[in-house]
């Protein structure tokens, strides 16, 4: 594969597509999927041949468009024309659609009902880099992605740049973690690139998105998956590995099938394997199965698991950057991490540095979900405020209710009430307030929402998930759960909270790695943000959003400790 | 070592898929995982046949096996009913009503996450998270994942399966 071959297949993609007027994307991520997706695809591929238009347009299916709780989502791209999004298409709306296409004044036309202006804060207000292709691909075909420009930024560093280079440019941009730890990603490059020159070194993915509340590295993986598999290669380039892991959580079937898939595709044309574009660097990568544990999101549970072992974590240093998989120095990056890198190297550090922050560059993808209008997958700057984030682009809360706090983070995060909604998300700020950035879940509450029941629930989410392996997270959790179930039944009484803090302040500084570490989090920004409702329940037994059933009604004599 | 490879526990065709598996990934210890995958993909199930089966084929002390697939919450060692319903648990879908729902079916058929009804019909599951946070509540029925659902759909779809309507 040259770089001729390349720019040959975008031509013969690109003039294909020319041929027709119109491109039906419709989007057949797995939420959409859920929504039944694929049968509209399958009607309007019908629909087109019946009404004798399939000389001017095609269908296929692509990744996400973003708008997740509005599906099935349908987008038309014609020529000459604005982009149309649908939304909320079924079978029956099908005819009008097709119809629409043709029709030169759309006010009034059959489907207008259902479009989606593009010009609405959702849209308009996101910057897109990691989702640059996502609605405009199809994933289950490498050539479209090929069209867009990919690939070819592989053949750069390749052909073009030495692996110092290419970890100079990364340096540049200011990339940190994704997966929400934030460790620059430069620096992480070239300490894998300067352990010991002789031995073999490896790249693994960490798709094991295990935060409840997060769909982004899933939605990646299933609209755009080529772009982590370029990121990858270029990784591997840059710190002098041949093999690499993918790791994905067996929940995510789409994802799985799509990259294998990819994978497939990327060999078959000389992407993959040996001598890439005809240089002298190869690239194995190989797919790993998660099978349902939290704690392999951890790096070093990570590597066990990929090892094909229990996935508990071992102690750091050494790093996996040191020793990793089968002891040999290991890249360890998140999905959005990698699909970052092929417009970094693309358009250059300095490009990519623009974006954002002092501190955090470039942008970031948000999962939004919970009590929200515009629940979906969204992408904005670093340093966006929150406030715009949620009321702007996410549409606000629904129902007329009150917006109680934000979850970001998931169990190892925390929530964010109403008073930092000025606050521009970076990863500093959300440390300031108790939170992390994490992998980019956001779960916005309202007032039906108990904060003492949320922090029971990620409590309970992490006594489960807890390895076992360290007593300060394996006894910790279950005595915290205990006394948080306590609280919510209204048994609980002043010492019981004093012992929650200890036990988070203990839990937090004894664990052994980031799971045991982080799981307090949750109970102390409550406890920090939400103490009313904490003493609501223990004081006065009862449960302000009405979600707990207190069991007992009658309020006991509560000492208060002077 | 030079070990005579042992042979499959039964005649069922399923175990050349298993077999494969552990053949592609040159029958090293680390496919433990990935052949475990297997077993569950084509038996629905792990048993402990197969268990003692994929330890001795990939040299791994049966301890090991039956540590790991104890370990994750994906495998199951028990058989599963008929069809499945997986009720997502994550925190969009928590705050959402997924309880509620869990609870009907508690009261409806006396099954909790990971049981089957005694008749074998449906078994329950729950996952932590499926990422279809825009469309909770979510669960997944036979492999078919459905949205915005609440506790009066969830039953009624069990209980065309259960067949007592």
């Amino acid at each position: 594969m040259t770089n001729e071959e390349l720019n040959a297949i975008a031509k013969a993609e690109q003039e294909s597509k020319e041929r027709f007027e119109h491109e039906v994307c419709v989007c057949t991520a797995a939420g959409c999927l859920s929504a039944g997706g694929d049968k509209v695809k399958d009607a309007l591929t019908g629909e087109i041949a019946r009404q004798g238009k399939d000389k001017k347009c095609s269908v296929k299916g692509v990744g996400c468009l973003g708008l997740c709780a509005k599906g099935p989502l349908v987008a038309v791209e014609s020529h000459g024309k604005k982009d149309k999004l649908y939304e909320g298409v079924t079978l029956e709306d099908v005819p009008a659609i097709v119809q629409t296409l043709e029709a030169t004044e759309t006010k009034g036309a059959a489907a207008a009902g259902l479009e989606r202006s593009m010009d609405e804060p959702f849209f308009a207000s996101q910057v897109k880099v990691v989702l640059e292709n996502m609605g405009k691909i199809d994933p289950e075909h490498i050539e479209d992605y090929i069209a867009v420009g990919g690939y070819q930024t592989l053949y750069k560093a390749l052909t073009e740049m030495s692996p110092t280079d290419v970890i100079g440019e990364v340096t540049k941009s200011g990339l940190r973690g994704r997966g929400g730890g934030g460790y620059p990603t430069g620096l992480k490059w070239s300490t894998v690139a300067k352990a010991n020159g002789g031995a073999t070194k490896y790249v693994i993915c960490n798709a094991d998105e295990g935060d409840p509340g997060a769909f982004m590295d899933r939605s990646v993986l299933e609209g755009d998956p080529h772009r982590v598999i370029e990121g990858m290669a270029i990784a591997a380039y840059a710190i002098g590995a041949h093999q690499g892991f993918i790791y994905v959580r067996a929940e995510y079937p789409l994802a799985i099938k799509t990259l294998k898939n990819a994978i497939r595709q990327a060999e078959k044309m000389g992407l993959l394997g040996k001598n890439i574009c005809g240089t002298t660097f190869s690239f194995e990568l190989h797919l790993r199965l998660g099978a349902g544990a939290f704690v392999t999101g951890e790096e070093t549970a990570l590597i066990a698991s990929v090892e094909g072992r229990r996935g508990m974590p071992r102690p750091r240093p050494p790093y996996p950057a040191e020793r990793g998989l089968w002891d040999c120095p290991t890249l360890i990056n998140n999905v959005e991490t990698f699909a970052n890198i092929p417009a970094v190297i693309r358009e250059g550090g300095v490009w990519f540095a623009a974006i954002g922050t002092e501190k955090s560059k470039g942008t970031k993808v948000f999962a939004l979900a919970g009590s929200i209008v515009n629940t979906g997958l969204i992408e904005v700057p670093m340093g966006t405020r929150l406030r715009d984030i949620i009321f702007d682009i996410g549409g606000g809360i629904p129902e007329g209710r009150r917006y109680k706090a934000v979850q970001t983070g998931g169990p190892s995060g925390g929530c964010i009430p109403e008073q930092f909604l000025n606050m521009p998300v970076d990863y500093e700020s959300l440390q300031q307030v108790g939170s992390i950035m994490g992998s980019g879940g956001m779960i916005v509450m309202d007032e039906t929402s108990c904060m003492v029941d949320v922090a029971r629930y990620f409590m309970e989410f992490c006594m489960s998930e807890s390895c076992g392996k360290c007593t300060p997270c394996r006894v910790g959790t279950a005595q915290m759960y205990d006394i948080l179930c306590k609280i919510t039944e209204g048994h609980a009484t002043l010492e019981d909270m004093d012992m929650l803090i200890e036990l988070s302040d203990l839990v937090k500084n004894t664990s052994l790695c980031g799971l045991g570490q982080s799981a307090p989090n949750p109970v102390l920004s409550t406890l920090r943000y939400f103490k009313d409702e904490y003493m609501a329940h223990i004081v006065d037994k009862t449960c302000p959003a009405g979600v707990c059933k207190i069991c007992s009604p009658a309020k006991e004599p509560v000492e208060v400790k002077s | 070592m030079n070990l005579t490879k042992p042979a499959p526990p039964s005649e069922d065709k399923r175990w050349r898929l298993v077999e494969g598996t552990m053949r592609r990934n040159g029958y090293e210890p680390h496919a433990l995982i990935e052949t475990l995958h297997t077993v569950q993909e084509s038996f629905g199930y792990i048993d402990e046949d197969a268990l003692k089966f994929v330890s001795a084929s990939l040299q791994v002390p049966l301890a090991r096996a039956y540590g790991v697939a104890t370990f994750y919450h994906f495998f199951t060692l028990k058989p599963q009913g008929e069809h499945t319903c997986v009720v997502c648990t994550g925190t969009a879908c928590y705050i959402k009503g997924a309880n509620a729902i869990l609870e009907a079916i508690k009261n409806e058929f006396g099954i909790t996450p990971g049981e089957t009804t005694d008749d074998g019909k449906v078994s329950l599951l729950s996952a932590r998270c499926l990422g279809s946070c825009g469309l909770a509540p979510v669960a997944v029925f036979d492999g078919e994942i459905v949205g915005n659902l609440d506790a009066p759909r969830v039953i009624e779809r069990l209980r065309r399966w259960v067949g007592n309507d």
